[in-house]
């Protein structure tokens, strides 16, 4: 395990070296202890896809103290189970007018637009960091064959709701913001609501399942397409 | 209503000490650039240490009292006039119904803090915090900046006693200031020759600065990565992208990021970088985690063991 100094408040916890889904459930579990073992002195947690950013209150504590509380994080047992996830069904409306990278996508997997949607749909997901904007939960991983890499020139707006691919990530935009990933279709579901509580439908460590659903659902489930077009 | 804004300036955000608890679902911690101007600012008002109070940045923000109240402004050199008569920063001041205090453009130190007697100004907190991050919507009156027209509320301020900070204790705001550096991150991932060009070298801050992160401009410094997985970011992080310009990231930084980091500014160094305007200078030198503990710990004792000098009433 590697504990590293990250700045005056802040100790960093690598779990390892990529993003599978028993380093996510370990970083989830060790962020879940470390609350009770720092109380107040705890400023702060940032679980990532193999990491864990500890922020503490440096007038408090020290990381020598915090260091101690993180290895009794650790060393406590690891084969307790981490709290499990609910699953989360979002819909989707996959079309070229809400996914206009749809196309493009197939083409380069040498696919039916169909074939996409479908292995889009096929796998759980599981959300490995929540970040960037409020609210943008970052899922994986999505089949190799549907990846893609992040467009060469970011939109300058991507549409709240957006559902898009980047490498072997999908996520939904909470918000209508830059962006580069791939679109492919939009989501009804608010994705980060200030007002209401949870003010998001998913937590780090829960999973997800995208549910392909048609423009009229789409409508009534309170969607709205962008207008003046995607691009 | 206790201030109306009659002109909002550049941009004049509500401040509270910062948002903390939230990065879990995304929020960064927002907060006073300059922590120190902030708490001085709310020290002068009798306020406790994380009171709401306006920061103002560059300047051009008019206010109007609606009634009477004490008010203090600290932080960086801009002409304060009150009623239009030039008056002093770094101190209280008592208004009337129907007062306006003015600030023009900086001089020196692009962030001055206004705070308000009364306990500060009495905003609704969003998640924990009144701190205004306008990327997200989140804070302040309606998660945006203060606008011409906007009416903030305080609670009756029951203390009439003015106070000054001893001119020994107010900082100097200067156009090329050293960041103390705490090594970490994928410092490794820097080569010595690498470490040595960022650590003996000066940076220039570019026009590509705000609340997020300050960009800078200077020799290009390489790592030996390009990127790597997503992880957390911590106040002051150093990040360093393929073009090899440094991007110090500030109060509303994103939570995550993929680029390589050498290290974090120390917070007390950070408040200064964030007082300087395009084309002021940096330099970097690197300290250990343990001397970084031991000045924020001067800093707090010192700030406490201060003394405000009373002054007459006007």
């Amino acid at each position: 395990m590697n504990i590293h100094v990250a700045g005056e408040n802040a100790l960093m916890i690598y779990f390892g070296q990529e993003a599978n889904p028993a380093v996510s459930a370990r970083v989830q579990q060790v962020a879940q202890r470390l609350p009770a073992l720092l109380g107040e002195r705890l400023l702060d947690l940032v679980p990532s896809y193999a990491s864990l950013l500890v922020l503490f209150n440096p007038l408090l504590t020290d990381h020598l103290a915090v260091r101690k509380a993180i290895q009794a994080a650790l060393s406590e047992d690891k084969s307790a189970e981490a709290s499990e996830g609910c699953l989360v069904e979002l819909p989707v409306y996959y079309a070229e007018e809400s996914g206009p990278d749809l196309a493009a996508l197939a083409e380069r997997a040498s696919m039916s637009i169909e074939e996409v949607v479908a292995l889009h749909q096929r796998d759980e997901y599981r959300v490995y960091a929540i970040g960037f904007a409020p609210g943008f939960a970052y899922l994986g991983q999505v089949d190799e064959r549907i990846s893609a890499p992040r467009l060469a020139t970011p939109r300058q707006k991507v549409p709240k709701g957006a559902v898009a691919i980047a490498d072997r990530q999908t996520a939904v935009y909470p918000a209508a913001s830059p962006g580069g990933w791939n679109l492919i279709g939009l989501c009804p579901t608010p994705m980060f609501d200030p007002s209401s509580d949870p003010s998001m439908p998913v937590s780090v460590g829960d999973r997800v399942r995208f549910v392909a659903i048609d423009k009229g659902e789409f409508l009534s489930l309170g969607g709205k397409l962008p207008g003046g077009g995607l691009l | 209503m206790s201030v109306k804004v009659i002109s909002a300036g550049i941009l004049s955000l509500l401040q509270d000490a910062g948002r903390f608890g939230q990065h879990q679902i995304g929020l960064t911690s927002g907060g006073p650039m300059d922590p120190l101007a902030f708490h001085w600012a709310n020290r002068l008002c009798a306020n406790s240490a994380g009171a709401t109070a306006i920061e103002v940045s560059v300047g051009g923000i008019k206010l109007e009292a609606q009634r009477a109240l004490r008010l203090a402004v600290t932080g960086g050199e801009m002409p304060l006039k009150i009623n239009g008569s030039a008056a002093q920063c770094w101190q209280t001041h008592s208004l009337n119904a129907g007062d306006r205090l003015e600030l023009g453009y900086s001089q020196r130190g692009c962030r001055a803090y206004i705070a308000i007697g009364g306990g500060g100004f009495d905003v609704a907190a969003d998640f924990g915090s009144t701190s205004t991050v306008v990327r997200e919507g989140i804070g302040g009156l309606n998660g945006g900046a203060l606008q011409a027209g906007d009416e903030l509320a305080s609670h009756v301020d029951m203390n009439t006693q003015c106070w000054r900070v001893p001119a020994a204790e107010r900082p100097l705001y200067r156009k090329w200031v050293t960041l103390r550096v705490i090594p970490g991150y994928q410092q490794h991932a820097f080569s010595r020759i690498q470490q040595r060009l960022f650590f003996h070298n000066s940076f220039e801050v570019s026009d590509r600065c705000d609340r997020m992160g300050y960009r800078l401009t200077g020799p290009e410094v390489r790592a030996d990565i390009d990127g790597i997985l997503s992880e957390g970011i911590c106040l002051g992080a150093i990040q360093v992208p393929a073009d090899g310009q440094p991007i110090v990231l500030m109060n509303d930084r994103q939570t995550i990021g993929g680029y390589p980091k050498i290290g974090s500014v120390l917070s007390l160094d950070l408040a200064k970088l964030a007082q300087l305007l395009p084309g002021d200078k940096v330099s970097f030198a690197p300290i250990t985690i343990d001397c970084a503990h031991n000045a924020l710990h001067l800093a707090h004792s010192r700030f406490m063991a201060a003394q405000l000098e009373p002054l007459c009433s006007e």
